[in-house]
């Protein structure tokens, strides 16, 4: 399954960041054309991004384009130069109800169908980002077939909520459990929002750690020193690793033999346990773990 | 009798200077300094780059010499920085009419690729200069060397004073083979100046004067850890590929520079060093404060010394024991003995240009003008186990690996592993090095691609234009022509 661990901001109007975003192996990139682009660089910072999307080979970074809201005078221009630019995703900003999606998704479908683009294969993130996104969260998760993933934003939100952000976060705690909770019952990515001080990595650290145990999939980050501080923290346990492979050994031997029921060390694997160890597996891929010699270690006791 | 009494006087006056004993070298002035030295017009005369930016003594020299009416002379400076700007006027009046260094930059580097010399600039090696010296080929006869303290009779070191730079590697060599040696300082102390670098039974003359050099410019402050993501990735990248490239073991020996790409690599394998519980033999070359850290924590036993980079590097060579100055042939001279960049394991290396043949040009820009050093650059790369070079993959809007470099520095047949932002590339000639990673997930990818990669991004530049005229000869290590240097087109 794709991982969203990161999901790294680059300021749409920064040709030298925007030049090669994907060297920080984040799972995704996120060309902003919104808040980071001033009124007056809206324009060149979307062709910048239409240009940097046509020419430069990402590889496999996923691509997301954060846009300009639909009601705003430059959403329905970065609707239509961003299907033909072809991101993997378009994440739109300040989602407050299930027609915001709905708006968006039908857009796309028209401008799909003029450029050839093949319909629906945009996919959709929603940023929710007030106390009514939150209210909506499950609305606007099953809003669309496009939608991908939920991605919470803070600032936005404790300003809403006439507070402020602090360390320990009490004052995001709902949100973000509302947050999960309509992401996971829709089937879609949950993504928690930035951190802002980069000077404080273990601050960051904590926080990260803290949405790992909630349950969010990942982190929107703002700059690339804090893409391997969050992936150090997904990356699973030896002992974790070395679980999840014989889970997976046992199913195989198990459908071979046609057999029904599976244990391992006297407990019964079901498929919640097998989704979860091979979760486990590709975020160890991911995080670069040597595989092949926890294997060996295995195989010589 | 008498025949034996004329061959004995005849004997003595060969072997003893005339003017014996001389128990003062100080005079009053350079001029003073330059009329005893008796240096005339067309003679070759030396300087080291030890106070780099900061050097005021080249152009104070050379003031009295161009005031004295001096003409044709050959100037021998370990390199040549951006305070020595006002050579360009001495060239133009034919007080200059040679260069030899490791490297110019600056407006006067500007001047030499516009042609203001009519003899090509020489560019040598670190060690390729202490080979030539020793060899007879570069005959100096008088150097001028700076030193921040020396004491009436001419011993002299680097680390004392108001205007310390640390080692004067550089210097010693000139200071043993040149005809006459003249050292200027800002700081005259009481005899005997112990330790000392540069030995009094060299040393002709003593110039005192007030400043030899702007500390500013001398040496950088700390050189702080980079917080430039790009920088951090590549020196990830690089510490890398020496844990695992075989070269990494207890005991090993590493070279690494000054660029913040480099100083950052110290960090990290500072982190290996840890987790892996080894220590490192010595360090070598350029010494910056993070390697005095590393020393100091008993990470890396021993430290020899060439040149100081920074105030934590001058510090300990006046403090520590096993902090060691070493001169340049010790460190590079090919055509010695022994020299210590064959003993080094790990180098890592800077580069403007490198191409797919893994040639590197850290001499001339993307625009073919001259603003950067030979250094020790060739000296390590093929001295060492494992040579890399860090770089970003594309600089502004040019292409850091292209088809062919404009300046040959350092032959690619010595360049083992090129770690940029978007990835690696193994020399093919080291498929040892090569099995070794493959397995360590690192970006691998052959140079060819890394420069496809940049080329998508940048596209390939027009190639720039030179006139006919060289202004330049790279000469390697040894002593062989490797390249030229065109003056630039306007």
């Amino acid at each position: 399954m794709k991982l969203r661990r990161t999901m790294l901001y680059v300021p749409g109007n920064n040709p030298n960041m925007v030049k090669d975003a994907h060297i920080y192996r984040s799972d995704s990139v996120m060309f902003d054309l919104e808040d980071s682009v001033s009124v007056r660089e809206k324009d060149s910072a979307r062709l910048l991004i239409f240009h940097a999307l046509r020419c430069i080979d990402y590889e496999t970074t996923e691509t997301v384009v954060r846009i300009n809201g639909l009601d705003t005078p430059f959403g329905r221009d970065d609707v239509e130069a961003m299907v033909r630019a072809r991101p993997d995703i378009i994440r739109l900003p300040k989602t407050e109800k299930p027609e915001d999606i709905q708006k968006i998704d039908q857009r796309l479908t028209e401008v799909e169908g003029q450029a050839g683009v093949e319909i629906g294969s945009i996919k959709l993130f929603a940023a929710i980002e007030s106390a009514r996104g939150v209210v909506n969260a499950y609305r606007i998760a099953t809003s669309s077939e496009r939608l991908v993933g939920i991605a919470f934003g803070a600032e936005d939100f404790v300003t809403n909520m006439h507070t402020s952000r602090s360390k320990p976060g009490t004052e995001l705690f709902t949100a973000r459990q509302e947050i999960l909770l309509a992401a996971r019952a829709a089937g879609l990515h949950a993504v928690d929002t930035v951190f802002a001080d980069v000077s404080d990595d273990e601050g960051f650290r904590e926080e990260v750690e803290l949405i790992k145990n909630m349950g969010f999939d990942g982190k929107s980050v703002i700059n690339p020193r804090q893409v391997g501080i969050v992936h150090s923290i997904y990356m699973p346990s030896v002992v974790e690793i070395k679980t999840a492979r014989r889970i997976i050994r046992a199913i195989e031997r198990a459908e071979q033999e046609g057999s029904g029921v599976v244990a391992v060390n006297g407990k019964m694997i079901d498929k919640p346990v097998v989704d979860r160890a091979r979760h486990t597996l590709d975020l160890a891929q991911a995080s670069g773990i040597y595989l092949d010699e926890i294997e060996e270690e295995e195989i010589n006791g | 009798m008498k025949g034996h009494l004329k061959t004995l006087l005849w004997y003595v006056s060969k072997r003893v200077p005339e003017d014996l004993p001389r128990l003062n070298k100080i005079v009053d002035s350079i001029e003073q300094a330059v009329l005893k030295s008796g240096l005339q017009d067309g003679m070759t005369i030396s300087f080291h780059h030890h106070l780099r930016n900061g050097d005021m003594v080249l152009n104070m020299v050379m003031d009295v010499i161009a005031n004295l009416g001096l003409k044709d002379l050959t100037i021998a400076s370990s390199s040549l920085t951006g305070a020595h700007t006002p050579l360009i006027k001495h060239i133009e009046k034919g007080v200059v009419r040679r260069l030899i260094c490791s490297g110019i930059r600056g407006e006067l580097a500007e001047a030499v690729s516009h042609g203001v010399l009519d003899t090509p600039v020489l560019f040598h090696s670190h060690g390729g200069r202490a080979r030539m010296i020793e060899a007879g080929e570069l005959q100096i006869d008088v150097a001028f060397l700076a030193v921040p303290s020396c004491d009436v009779y001419g011993n002299a070191n680097g680390y004392t004073g108001p205007s310390a730079c640390g080692s004067l590697g550089y210097a010693k060599v000139d200071a043993v083979h040149a005809a006459k040696v003249v050292l200027i300082t800002d700081n005259l102390v009481e005899y005997p100046n112990t330790p000392f670098s540069i030995h009094q039974d060299h040393v002709d003359l003593i110039v005192p004067v007030d400043q030899i050099g702007d500390p500013q410019g001398i040496s950088a402050g700390a050189l702080r850890m980079t917080r430039n993501p790009r920088d951090i990735l590549i020196a990830q990248y690089a510490s890398h590929v020496i844990e695992h490239s075989g070269y990494m073991e207890d005991g090993f020996s590493i070279q690494t520079g000054s660029g913040s790409i480099s100083l950052a690599v110290t960090q990290f394998l500072r982190d290996v060093m840890l987790r892996k519980n080894f220590t490192a033999s010595f360090a070598l070359g350029g010494v910056t404060g993070n390697i005095v850290t590393l020393h100091e924590e008993g990470l890396i036993k021993r430290i020899l010394d060439v040149q100081s980079f920074d105030q934590e590097a001058i510090r300990s060579i006046a403090e520590n024991r096993y902090h060691t100055e070493i001169d340049a042939s010790y460190y590079a001279n090919p055509h010695n003995k022994g020299c210590a960049t064959n003993k080094i394991n790990v180098v890592v290396l800077s580069a403007m240009e490198i191409d797919t043949n893994f040639n590197v040009n850290v001499l001339t820009g993307s625009d073919g003008v001259i603003r950067g050093a030979s250094g020790g650059h060739s000296d390590t790369a093929i001295g060492s186990g494992i040579s890399i070079v860090v770089a970003p993959l594309i600089r502004g809007r040019t292409a850091t690996v292209v088809e062919s470099v404009d300046t040959i520095i350092t032959p690619g047949e010595t360049v083992d592993v090129l770690v940029t932002d978007h990835g690696v590339a193994v020399n093919p000639k080291r498929r040892d090095i090569y099995d070794r990673l493959k397995t360590k997930h690192l970006p691998l990818y052959s140079i060819e691609q890394l420069k496809q990669k940049a080329e998508k991004v940048t596209g390939v530049p027009e190639p720039v234009q030179f006139e006919d005229k060289i202004v330049g000869v790279v000469e390697y290590r040894d002593g062989t022509i490797i390249d030229v240097v065109y003056q630039v087109k306007d």
